[in-house]
């Protein structure tokens, strides 16, 4: 009994001490995790606060973005070319869901609109597939995937420089929507549809502004995901790490995506370093819905969430 | 006396019919408000004033008639675009951002009056910072103005419902509207409520100079209030002119009270 409490309560903070540059070495790769999952997420919350939509399909148009860019770099284009025309592509996009998608289904239920982006999903996997094929693909961007040392601490190039993009994203996407009036106008729509409407904010708009900026989002994703293990349909799985970090940043929180994706990534990694041999590993895979579910039991809104408060 | 006969009215609403499939739930009315008037429209249950009120700030298109705006026709226009013109509105059941604070929720109404440079503005820097002070000057008169100063923080969302209409015409006044339209301001409220309410419109009319067009179901309440009430009845209109005529008009009160039926 007691072995075992020395086992878990004890041993790995002992590890840890013992090695610190190892230590850091856990934690980078837990921030870098951590990032990615951000990143994914904060697509997620974004289509969710202008319209209540929780779009199904933000994994899939991850997948789909880094398909597309591939697809351009084996036709020849060069690195920033690709880029530009991803980002057009992911805007059309934005135009077309808006167009085809949320217009006509405009003052629907949020189910119905769930149900909307499931149907998305499905067509942006098959078109997508269909324009640039199924294989598994490499994607290059010219970063090297190699380390160097600094003070006994290994660093991945292409890591950190993942890490330093999508912190950056983040922060501008942040600032820009707390303090803009793209922002204001934002959470206005996501409360109620009809006032924001006759304050003059027009609500096409603000979602082909969502949605773009989401579809970018998913273009940093796929690009850094890409970059790291290649192209290939499980791109679209890492949404499913994304819930977690939305259950526990609160659905309706940029900051809450962020912070929600620092927590599990580097949670998950230190959890599979130090805790991971006695349970026989794999706690990586575990880690988030464990947290997750602990998190709705007691605090279900999220960190960062607003609580929902219902007169009877 | 308000409005001159020479100058155009400031909404000239003409022969405007609203159908929801085989319902005809506005009929052929036509209503011209006056810059610088009060206008009551009135009506028992299911006349169609909320239905004409829609159909005015856009959110329902005519199916026939036409809406004109400063002597510009403006019938087809979406919600939004209305607003750009400078009709705000406030709705039968409150409208309110619920999770963002009063001022906040007040603060949007401005949304339409500000310009410039994303960049500046999310550094909240230089023009930026200046403009959000100005507008945030603005916004803090007409808290005052309304006396909501000791809720300025609070969520929308937990105010009584009495102060929530407050708040909501607050956000529609932040829009500075040549026009502005109530859908039952005073609906729900206590009588001491009713009161301030129609100090407020009455304020609101005198010192921002604003044209109101107001619906109510209470007709004793608008009376005082109003410089001219139309009446509704099914779709129609049945009735227009000074309080004082009106609440002697037959036909009003045969809709308001029921008509006798002989035989």
């Amino acid at each position: 009994m007691l072995d075992a409490l020395h086992a878990v309560l004890v041993a790995p903070f002992r590890d840890m001490a013992g090695s610190p540059a190892f230590l850091v070495e856990v934690l980078i790769g837990g921030l870098f995790a951590g990032l990615m999952y951000s990143l994914v997420a904060l697509g997620f919350v974004l289509i969710f606060k202008a319209s209540g939509v929780f779009n199904f399909a933000q994994g899939v148009m991850v997948l789909f973005a880094a398909l597309t860019l591939v697809g351009l770099l084996e036709r020849g284009a060069p690195v920033l070319l690709a880029l530009g025309l991803t980002t057009a592509v992911m805007v059309a996009l934005a135009f077309a869901i808006e167009r085809l998608v949320l217009r006509p289904l405009v003052n629907q239920e949020h189910i119905i609109l769930f149900m909307a982006t499931i149907g998305l999903n499905f067509f942006l996997e098959g078109f997508g597939e269909m324009l640039w094929g199924a294989n598994v693909k490499k994607l290059d961007i010219g970063i090297p995937d190699r380390s160097f040392i600094v003070r006994g601490v290994q660093i991945n190039e292409l890591e950190l420089t993942a890490a330093v993009t999508a912190a950056v994203l983040v922060a501008v996407l942040a600032l820009f929507f707390q303090r803009t009036r793209i922002g204001r106008a934002l959470r206005a729509v996501a409360d109620d549809h009809e006032a924001a409407l006759s304050l003059g904010i027009p609500l096409k708009t603000i979602w082909v502004v969502v949605w773009s900026v989401a579809g970018v989002v998913a273009i940093v994703a796929g690009l850094m995901w890409g970059a790291k293990s290649g192209v290939q349909f499980s791109l679209s799985l890492i949404a499913l790490k994304a819930l977690p970090v939305l259950i526990l940043g609160g659905f309706e929180s940029v900051p809450g995506a962020i912070v929600g994706g620092l927590i599990i990534g580097i949670g998950e990694k230190l959890g599979e370093v130090y805790w991971g041999p006695l349970v026989g590993g794999a706690i990586e895979n575990w880690f988030a819905y464990v947290l997750a579910l602990a998190f709705l039991l007691v605090r279900p809104q999220g960190l960062f969430g607003e609580r929902i408060i219902e007169r009877v | 006396m308000k409005g001159s006969a020479a100058a155009p009215p400031l909404l000239e609403v003409d022969r405007v019919s609203v159908r929801f499939g085989a319902l005809i739930a506005v009929n052929q009315v036509s209503l011209s408000v006056a810059r610088g008037e009060i206008v009551a429209i009135i009506g028992p249950n299911g006349a169609g004033k909320t239905t004409l009120l829609n159909a005015v700030s856009g959110f329902y298109r005519p199916y026939e008639g036409t809406i004109a705006f400063e002597g510009r026709d403006r019938t087809r226009l979406a919600p939004p675009d209305v607003a750009a013109l400078g009709i705000a509105r406030t709705f039968q059941n409150v409208a309110l951002f619920k999770g963002m604070s009063v001022l906040d929720n007040i603060m949007t109404g401005r949304l339409l009056k500000m310009r410039g440079n994303f960049l500046l503005e999310a550094l909240y820097w230089g023009p930026a910072r200046r403009q959000e002070l100005e507008h945030r000057a603005f916004v803090e008169r007409i808290i005052d103005f309304l006396e909501i100063q000791a809720i300025r923080k609070t969520p929308a969302g937990r105010l009584p419902y009495g102060l929530q209409k407050r708040v909501e015409l607050a956000r529609a006044l932040a829009a500075e509207p040549k026009l502005l339209l109530l859908d039952e301001p005073m609906a729900g409220m206590n009588v001491e409520e009713k009161e301030d309410m129609c100090r407020f419109i009455l304020d609101v009319n005198q010192e921002f100079d604003t044209t109101i067009a107001l619906i109510e179901h209470d007709m004793g309440v608008v009376m005082d209030v109003s410089d001219r009430v139309v009446v509704l009845d099914y779709g129609r209109k049945i009735a227009d002119g000074p309080p004082a005529s009106v609440r002697k008009d037959a036909a009003v009160l045969d809709a308001y009270l029921g008509v006798a039926h002989d035989a």
